[in-house]
């Protein structure tokens, strides 16, 4: 069994049992636009926030850039949990968000994940070797987790290298379904979908910070209420931040 | 302003649509003409499955393709067997996902004007000492153009503008499985809209310029037809 989702399931269910009761007469529903490779984290988060308030949130999830796109042409979200820094920054240039109510929520983990593959030698020496037909990553004009990617491959010097067996997933999730399929035999995934996953064959190699920009989730509140506030809030919580954690998020401030 | 990507990937889309509807039309003639000709009791079980992809939405459809492709999927694992490459990823791949996706659109028309046709003119051709391949070449094939021309036309239509199916087993590759519709999505994605434009004017004008040209010889053909 993959360990990091056991500990999710240990800590998610301490959080609903540490946090008490609330009052349902003031309780409301945000609506809320999330990265999809966000979602699992967020859902944890929603439940121990729902336990706390009241207030509930309703998920729409889609690739940070559909959402900013909708944003952008008058969706009704309240908030938007991006999986990078540069749309919700886009979007507080615009004024379409509440001036100086964004902060970085999370920064990723970018990990190459070997499925198939042996234990021993380690997943970077399969990337180093050619021992594979595709490597999947995620496409780095748009996608945050392919642009980390793309870096990482060049500081490796790998990056001409693999041009022949690369294959773009349209997101980050698209990337890990090429992998978890066996189509691809290694792909460039984040940490936080594979400590989602119930089982996880194969072998992960955690990509050094120092070789790709640091992966930094910003979130902008687009509506303001109270329940949006106290959404902003516990996000900074520690309950909140350790379930991030064993999402496999590092956090501001660590 | 277009890239030599964004060409390369008009060029590999027209291949892909021109491809997939010459195969539909191999494969769709005989089972159209079977399911417009048959009594047996499967035939509403074979209708049905080749309504199919028609219910499904494009990326699921091409999820499960990327499923059942992969090494651990029948298909995959079929050909693994048998010594032969994985079909995700490659160009082969794309043809097989748009002939099932676009699997109704040509045998339907296709069923229709066989039914349509009936087996008279057939049989009345038959008594007059006409052999199996020249009925069909001088009975069947006139009689049965117009719906040809239906079922080639939306073949080709539905697979020009096919969109979910490639981007789940594609894999993006610029010059093996980067089409139009791909391209153009990555543009929006990236929000280069002045690229997304051009590349979506060029596909509809070209579309519309192949489309036009199939009409208009159509037209031709059924005056002269009318005249003689």
């Amino acid at each position: 069994m993959n360990t990091l989702f056991l500990k999710r399931r240990a800590l998610r269910g301490l959080a609903l049992l540490l946090l008490g009761g609330f009052n349902s007469a003031t309780a409301a529903e945000l609506q809320v636009a999330v990265a999809s490779s966000f979602a699992p984290a967020l859902e944890a988060v929603g439940e121990a926030y729902t336990r706390k308030t009241g207030h509930t949130l309703r998920l729409a999830r889609a690739s940070t850039g559909k959402l900013y796109a909708q944003i952008v042409n008058g969706a009704p979200y309240d908030l938007f949990f991006a999986a990078d820094a540069r749309r919700p920054m886009l979007l507080e240039t615009a004024g379409k968000t509440l001036a100086g109510s964004g902060f970085v929520y999370a920064t990723g983990r970018l990990v190459l994940w070997n499925r198939s593959g042996p234990q021993g030698p380690g997943a970077i020496h399969a990337l180093r070797e050619g021992d594979y037909r595709y490597l999947a990553i995620a496409n780095p004009r748009h996608a945050p987790y392919g642009a980390a990617a793309q870096r990482a491959l060049e500081a490796l010097a790998l990056w001409q290298a693999v041009q022949p067996r690369l294959v773009r997933g349209e997101n980050v999730g698209q990337t890990l379904q090429f992998v978890q399929s066996g189509n691809a035999e290694l792909g460039f995934v984040a940490s936080a979908q594979l400590a989602a996953l119930p089982e996880l064959p194969g072998e992960v190699w955690t990509v050094p910070q120092e070789l790709y920009p640091p992966l930094h989730q910003r979130v902008a509140l687009l509506r303001d209420s109270p329940a949006a506030q106290a959404l902003l809030a516990f996000m900074r919580s520690e309950v909140a931040r350790e379930l991030l954690r064993s999402y496999g998020y590092d956090l501001p401030g660590q | 302003m277009l890239s030599s990507d964004d060409i390369t990937a008009l060029g590999l889309t027209l291949r892909l649509a021109l491809i997939s509807t010459l195969m539909l039309l191999v494969l769709g003639t005989p089972l159209a003409w079977w399911l417009a000709h048959t009594r047996a009791r499967c035939k509403p079980v074979v209708d049905a499955l080749i309504a199919l992809p028609l219910v499904l939405p494009p990326t699921v459809l091409g999820f499960y393709l990327l499923l059942a492709l992969g090494p651990e999927g029948p298909v995959g694992a079929a050909l693994e067997g048998l010594g032969g490459a994985p079909l995700a990823f490659t160009f082969a791949g794309l043809v097989i996902g748009s002939v099932v996706y676009s699997l109704p659109f040509v045998v339907q028309p296709l069923q229709d004007t066989f039914a349509r046709i009936g087996t008279r003119p057939l049989e009345v051709a038959a008594t007059l000492g006409a052999g199996p391949a020249d009925r069909w070449r001088h009975v069947i094939l006139p009689l049965a153009r117009p719906g040809y021309l239906t079922a080639a036309v939306l073949g080709f239509a539905h697979t020009l503008g096919e969109f979910g199916v490639v981007l789940m087993i594609g894999g993006n590759i610029p010059g093996r499985t980067q089409v139009v519709s791909v391209a153009i999505y990555d543009h929006v994605e990236a929000l280069d809209y002045a690229s997304a434009h051009m590349l979506a004017a060029l596909l509809l004008g070209v579309s519309f310029a192949l489309l036009l040209g199939v009409y208009w010889r159509n037209r031709r053909w059924r005056l002269a037809v009318a005249g003689s």
